[in-house]
């Protein structure tokens, strides 16, 4: 058991004007499950991407040391000849091929040059097996859903013979019920004797499945801790990451509650492409001045559907129900007309759908509000600059300007932009899809703080997320959903994870 | 210091598709024996070239949305052929057929843009149909023979100058009050707006590199009208592409709509959901390429003085290549117009001075073909390094 796998010795990674990694140390022993933990930017990536031959050898300096054997790695295909194999947070699946196909992608089963798909179909069968899945080799990716693609992801790492299995955030985009599966697996798959290395996030996750943890921090390595020593808890391993002790994690606030200002009534909405399909079924909601309200519910229960189709009908058709803005009913036909009626909507895919990565912050925060600093149509570029720059160093966004590149910046840090974004639009009704997802403890606290401001200045925000801690942390309210239909409405006094979790389970009668 | 070379970096791109300019003019001027900067030559490479920095004009803005259009030269072409029946066959008046023919630039503009914006064709399959229709509709029109001559009004905006105040000197007066005026209107704006950002306690560009680049503007702008006056003077065709580069630089830079445009182009769904009216915008753009493809047939037309079934052939090629020389991005969101602009110019300098040193249109293809790989090459360089 304690035989040595891998040894990542004194690696130092340097980026022109940055020190990413510096005499970091990891030891993985065979057969345990090694969590890699720290904040955004910690250098948890990057080190693995020492280690899978992205960064190729003479890039980086250092030792590895895989079977007592000293590694230098050209190429990816040199670690995955060893078997050790990375499975990235984007999945690097083709979406339009099977799922035999894409297992095979690159490894095809074809001795003589041609493609034996009877061996292929049955190799893969047996893979499936082994991670649980029981659907047909044949399948096309785009059928399955993530929670699903993750599982081939690893059936695929299996066909190659994995020695050691890296998991970059692999829970990230998956819901409880499929993380639980996969966690599950995980453990079934290390008691065969497969060693994997987990970066995760969340942290209730890392505890239940991991053996060891070692914490990395600003590209340094802090410690290594042992799960089954015992003292091993979620505040010990914050404490860890962050530095400092993070007593609350979630900061606290007197909500004051004033009159209702958005209602939604009697909302029925049907899918974009099948005309029959009903998303989403009679909704009612309202929100009051300074509430901060939560829409809990597992995946695919329509959350963000009832959000987009709100905002300016921007998902479905044959849209049906009243919104009403201060007791006024208003007409929500596009986006800029639920702009001008002072709804913001955060979504939940920030790269795809909030942000134009290949500008910079001033470009991005100033999109939806670009009448307001020009005349004429002519935008006012001097203020532009200077309005971005206040919320640069309101929100305290984490670079030298307002130049930078929004894709440049790490996960909480594009949120604070896109936050700054839609703050900047004037709503006072915001709707924030997701708004920690993939975002770091520490920013995390910051981007609560920011919400409980927005609360705290009278505006009525609707939070949607699928952590139900940090539901029961900063909801006044929430509304529970499930197969599109509300189930439930609790109080903050009677939320807990149990009873949210049965009206989001609770389905057709 | 480090905002010196902060300054270089950001700007890269511009600079050195300038140098490009530079060296390929110097060297062509050395391989012509001073022929290509010779005062006539000069304005030739300016008439030359006036309907495919129309175009280019347009694609840029085509290409920064994330589309392309390969029907530009088949609309010029059928445009073109409409303005000779109007005016030739029908004698319709030369400024009631311009308004005519630019009228159906925009409906030709709004019909595919309609299928592009609002149906989700992909651009490339609707303009490609739109090539092979309007070309099609061109020899309809034509009956397969050209329509000539123009009359001479019209002929005047493709090979006329703007008048002289006093006749008779060798040197175009007029021509040099412009370039005086122009420079100094320009030296004004830049001095104004350092003023603002300094202002504001903006970071700005050194003083020393300030005044050196005024200096280089006024030069540039003074010389280039010298020569000019040296000849005939001004062309109209330049007053025409000189407005419609102020202004289309002025729109895209300044102005929302401009600003909108890049959006679509960087993230379409995330301009969406920022308010940004995709598929009317797209549209628009859309329109906007039918009408400058019906001014640049408009202005080819003029230039040859006859419709022909053949006008405008190849030219959609010739646009996008200055387009992405000048660092426009195929996948959408990054292009800037004077960078169209100025990799028109490399195209058109480059086709002038190999002919002028007889080089045969084989190996003019050709070569201009690795000079396009080779600028999007050094581009994608260029950003590689950079991450």
């Amino acid at each position: 058991m304690s035989e040595i796998l891998l040894e990542m010795k004194s690696i130092t990674k340097e980026f022109p004007g940055v020190k990413a990694l510096e005499n970091v140390n990891l030891k993985v022993k065979k057969g345990e499950i090694h969590a890699l933990m720290g904040e955004n930017g910690a250098g948890k990536s990057t080190l693995m991407k020492v280690l899978s031959g992205v960064y190729p050898i003479g890039t980086y300096t250092g030792d590895i040391l895989f079977e007592n054997n000293v590694c230098e790695f050209k190429n990816i295909k040199q670690s995955e000849d060893l078997g050790i194999v990375i499975i990235h947070q984007e999945l690097a699946l083709v979406p339009d091929l099977s799922i035999a196909e894409n297992i095979f992608l690159g490894n095809e089963q074809a001795p003589k040059g041609f493609i034996n798909w009877n061996e292929t179909i049955h190799k893969t069968t047996k893979l499936l097996s082994q991670v649980g899945l029981t659907e047909s080799p044949t399948t096309l990716i785009s059928n399955i859903g993530v929670g699903k693609q993750q599982l081939v992801e690893i059936a695929k790492a299996l066909s190659k013979q994995v020695k050691l299995l890296i998991l970059d955030e692999p829970t990230a985009a998956l819901n409880e019920n499929d993380s639980e599966n996969l966690l599950n697996l995980l453990i079934e798959l290390k008691n065969q004797g497969m060693t994997a290395i987990i970066i995760s996030h969340k942290l209730n996750e890392i505890i239940k499945v991991a053996d060891s943890i070692t914490i990395l921090r600003d590209g340094q390595t802090i410690e290594t801790l042992d799960v089954h020593s015992g003292d091993i808890n979620e505040d010990r391993i914050i404490k860890g990451m962050v530095g400092r002790d993070l007593t609350n994690r979630y900061p606290s606030r007197t909500p004051k509650i004033g009159d209702v200002i958005f209602e939604v009534e009697d909302w029925n909405v049907y899918h974009p492409q099948h005309r029959e399909r009903k998303m989403l079924d009679n909704i009612n909601l309202h929100i009051k001045k300074g509430e901060i309200v939560g829409i809990a519910g597992l995946m695919g229960a329509g959350r963000t559907e009832l959000a987009m189709s709100i905002f300016g009908k921007v998902y479905g058709q044959k849209i049906t129900g009243t919104v009403k803005i201060n007791g006024k009913e208003v007409q929500l036909n596009d986006v800029s007309q639920a702009i001008r009626n002072g709804l913001a909507y955060v979504s939940e895919d920030r790269k795809g759908n909030g942000l134009i990565l290949m500008d910079d912050i001033r470009k991005n925060i100033s999109l939806p509000s670009l009448p307001k600093i020009s005349k004429n149509n002519v935008i006012n570029d001097n203020q532009e600059i200077i309005e971005a720059e206040s919320f640069r160093k309101k929100l305290n966004i984490k670079t030298p300007s307002v130049w930078q590149i929004v894709g440049n910046l790490s996960g909480g840090n594009q949120q604070k932009v896109v936050l700054s974004k839609w703050i900047f639009s004037g709503p006072e009704i915001l709707i924030l899809d997701e708004p920690t997802r993939g975002i770091d403890v520490g920013a995390k606290f910051e981007i609560y703080t920011i919400i409980n401001q927005l609360a705290n200045e009278g505006k009525g925000v609707l939070v949607i997320s699928s952590e139900l801690p940090e539901i029961l942390g900063i909801c006044d309210r929430t509304y529970v959903m499930s197969e599109g239909r509300i189930t439930g409405e609790v109080d903050r006094k009677d939320a807990t994870q149990e009873n949210l979790m049965k009206y989001m389970t609770k389905s057709r009668g | 210091m480090q905002t010196l070379m902060n300054m270089a970096r950001n700007n890269m791109r511009q600079y050195s598709m300038i140098i490009a300019l530079v060296f390929i003019m110097l060297l062509f001027q050395v391989l012509t024996d001073g022929i290509l900067l010779e005062p006539l030559n000069i304005t030739n490479i300016i008439l030359q070239n006036s309907y495919i920095l129309v175009l280019a004009i347009g694609m840029v803005l085509v290409i920064i949305t994330g589309h392309i259009d390969l029907s530009v030269g088949s609309i010029a072409a059928f445009v073109g052929a409409i303005s000779g029946m109007l005016m030739v066959t029908y004698n319709v008046p030369t400024f009631l057929a311009v308004i005519i023919s630019l009228l159906i630039g925009a409906l030709i503009g709004a019909w595919q843009g309609f299928w592009i914006a609002y149906v989700k064709i992909p651009a490339f399959i609707v303009t490609l149909a739109g090539m092979l229709l309007f070309r099609g509709l061109t020899m309809i029109v034509l009956e397969g023979q050209s329509i000539a001559p123009f009359p001479e009004s019209f002929k005047k905006m493709s090979s006329g100058f703007i008048p002289d105040i006093s006749a008779g000197g060798s040197l175009h007066i007029l021509t040099i009050i412009i370039g005086l005026l122009l420079s100094l209107i320009l030296i004004f704006n830049e001095v104004k707006n350092r003023r603002t950002q300094l202002k504001y306690g903006f970071e700005v560009t050194p003083s020393g590199i300030f005044i050196t680049k005024l200096i280089a503007f006024f030069a540039i702008i003074n010389v280039f009208a010298y020569i000019l006056a040296l000849y005939e003077g001004i062309p109209n065709i330049l007053i025409i592409l000189g407005i419609l580069i102020i202004v289309y630089t002025f729109v895209m830079r300044k102005t929302v709509v401009g600003r909108h445009i890049y959006a679509i182009g960087g993230n379409e769904k995330a301009a969406q959901l920022s308010g940004v009216k995709t598929k009317k915008v797209t549209f628009l753009v859309f329109v906007n390429m039918g009408v400058l493809s019906a001014l640049s047939g408009l202005i080819f037309a003029a230039r040859l003085n006859a419709a022909t079934p053949r006008a405008g052939n190849l030219f959609e090629l010739d646009a996008i290549a200055a387009c992405f020389i000048g660092g426009a991005s195929a996948y959408g969101g990054i292009g800037t117009l004077p960078g169209a602009i100025i990799g028109g110019l490399v195209m058109g300098i480059m086709n002038n001075g190999m002919s002028i040193i007889g080089l045969g249109i084989d190996w003019q293809q050709a070569i201009k073909g690795l000079v396009l790989l080779a600028a999007v090459a050094f581009d994608i360089y260029n950003k590689n390094k950079a991450l």
